[in-house]
């Protein structure tokens, strides 16, 4: 016999949760790894690449566990393919370096290793945010460059 | 105002009558401040008088006649020139003639309808007053009183709860439960959210109330919203099977019963838009329209329980408690 002039404020009925959802592994792990820079060649065709390790229990995604090897470039692929085909806002890059890229500098320019160190706190931000968003996991670049041995540029864009 | 330094000029004071015993509520004016109004009810009779006080006591007033109006009207901010009035009443209290001294005139409008809810809002203003206009050859004299409206309801028959599972193919399943789809205006929203999929990284829920003002018709609707309250709900990660209470009392916020259509020209709605914040500040949201409505403070006692009441006073105590027992089971 509940008093009509003070709301009823109990809370609603709901199922108990079972104890396997409960204590379980939660179904949204996903962790990207960008390590390992190695600087491949000589002279003035060097360049950087980085080790992409995705670990993950996500369905969407082919393999649970992977590793790739990319560079700067490709990460400037994939965020202009998802620039270009899908809705969402790309999270920023870590800067081109132009002005590093010039002759006649006392340092190793793009070599050096604390700007490559830095590069890889940014793209490893930037791959981990990409990942995350449901919306990029449909698309098939992003499938492309996280799993797929080396990027086929000539790939037919599209939906997972 | 009058510009000639010599003539006569005079004051106009409006006075309800039971003016000591009447509510006064607090009201928005249009530039924010918050004042306070006598409250009126529809189909209440709006009466009192009218005190003219000459400036100068000497000299007299003439006047082409002295009137008393009851006006509710609609103003859009836009379109400050037309007000669109949907109560004008008017009584003449004197004729052309001319006042010697101070007067008092009463005043009577029985049984004004007073359809709409007095709003003071971001685009568009609904108010009632009174204006009291002393006619002259030159310049009017007129003083204006503001009141205020509150439109009452009663617990609606129907209040179905609203539930629904919504989310993001594969990604974010939830059914949201609230106790009721109509709420007054110190009521609490009862509700839960139970997660049946979660593959994102949430980081934290809240409720939010968003107020729409709606104004114009056709092409040009314009909707002003207004988040009146953000309510955290849960802080942390849920997993599936999961359920998070609601519990959010509506008393603390400052809101109108929910407006529809007013006299075609604008509306007020009301929604409870919930938010899912995750790690990387995405917001995934689920908006749902409420009605509010505004309960009268007056407690109507039963008439079967007042029936009770007045028996106490001519039978036994025994059967009069019986009496009341059966009443208020009977309410219940």
């Amino acid at each position: 016999m509940s008093d009509p002039t003070v709301a009823d404020t109990r809370r609603l009925n709901s199922k108990p949760q079972d104890l396997t959802d409960a204590y379980g592994p939660p179904s949204n792990f996903l962790e990207i790894d960008v390590y390992d820079p190695q600087t491949i060649g000589v002279g003035r065709n060097r360049f950087t690449t980085y080790e992409v390790r995705m670990q993950t229990n996500l369905p969407i995604f082919k393999l649970k566990d992977s590793v790739v090897r990319r560079r700067y470039s490709d990460f400037e692929w994939l965020k202009n393919e998802l620039e270009r085909d899908s809705k969402i806002v790309v999270p920023p890059l870590p800067g081109k370096a132009l002005k590093r890229q010039l002759p006649f500098r006392g340092d190793e320019g793009i070599f050096e290793d604390s700007f490559i160190e830095e590069r890889r706190v940014g793209l490893e931000q930037f791959i981990n945010r990409l990942a995350g968003h449901p919306l990029a996991q449909n698309e098939r670049c992003l499938h492309m460059f996280l799993q797929d041995e080396s990027i086929d540029r000539n790939y037919i864009p599209g939906k997972v | 105002m009058s510009f000639f330094s010599f003539g006569q000029s005079a004051e106009i004071d409006i006075v309800l009558k039971d003016a000591e015993t009447r509510k006064r509520v607090e009201h928005k004016t249009e530039d924010g401040k918050k004042d306070k109004y006598f409250l009126l009810y529809d189909g209440e009779t709006v009466s009192g008088n009218v005190n003219v006080t000459l400036k100068n006591p000497g000299k007299r007033l003439e006047h082409q006649g002295i009137k008393m109006e009851f006006i509710g009207q609609i103003e859009l901010y836009y379109d400050r020139g037309n007000h669109h009035e949907f109560v004008s009443l008017v009584k003449d209290l004197a004729r052309p003639g001319e006042l010697t001294q101070s007067q008092a005139f009463d005043f009577e409008f029985t049984h004004v309808e007073k359809p709409y809810e007095s709003y003071t809002g971001q685009n568009v203003k609904l108010r009632y007053f009174l204006r009291a206009t002393v006619s002259r050859r030159l310049n009017d004299i007129s003083k204006e009183m503001d009141i205020v409206v509150h439109t009452l309801s009663t617990y609606p028959e129907l209040n179905s709860s609203i539930k629904m599972e919504v989310g993001i193919e594969d990604c974010l399943h939830i059914e949201f439960e609230y106790n009721k789809s109509k709420y007054h205006l110190k009521d609490v929203i009862v509700g839960k959210i139970y997660f049946l999929l979660v593959r994102l990284k949430i980081r934290h829920m809240e409720i939010d109330i968003i107020k729409r003002e709606t104004t114009g018709t056709g092409p040009n609707v314009y909707h002003e919203n207004d988040t009146i309250a953000k309510y955290e709900i849960m802080d942390g990660a849920p997993v599936r099977g999961e359920s998070i209470p609601i519990r959010l009392f509506l008393a603390g916020y400052e809101m109108t019963p929910t407006m529809r259509d007013i006299n075609k020209k604008y509306s007020v709605r009301y929604y409870l838009n919930l938010v899912l914040i995750d790690e990387e500040e995405r917001r995934y949201f689920k908006q749902q329209e409420i009605t509010l409505w505004r309960k009268g403070d007056i407690v109507k006692k039963s008439m079967s329980h007042q029936a009770a009441i007045a028996s106490q006073r001519f039978k036994g105590s025994s059967s009069a408690e019986k009496a009341l027992a059966q009443a208020q089971a009977k309410e219940q």
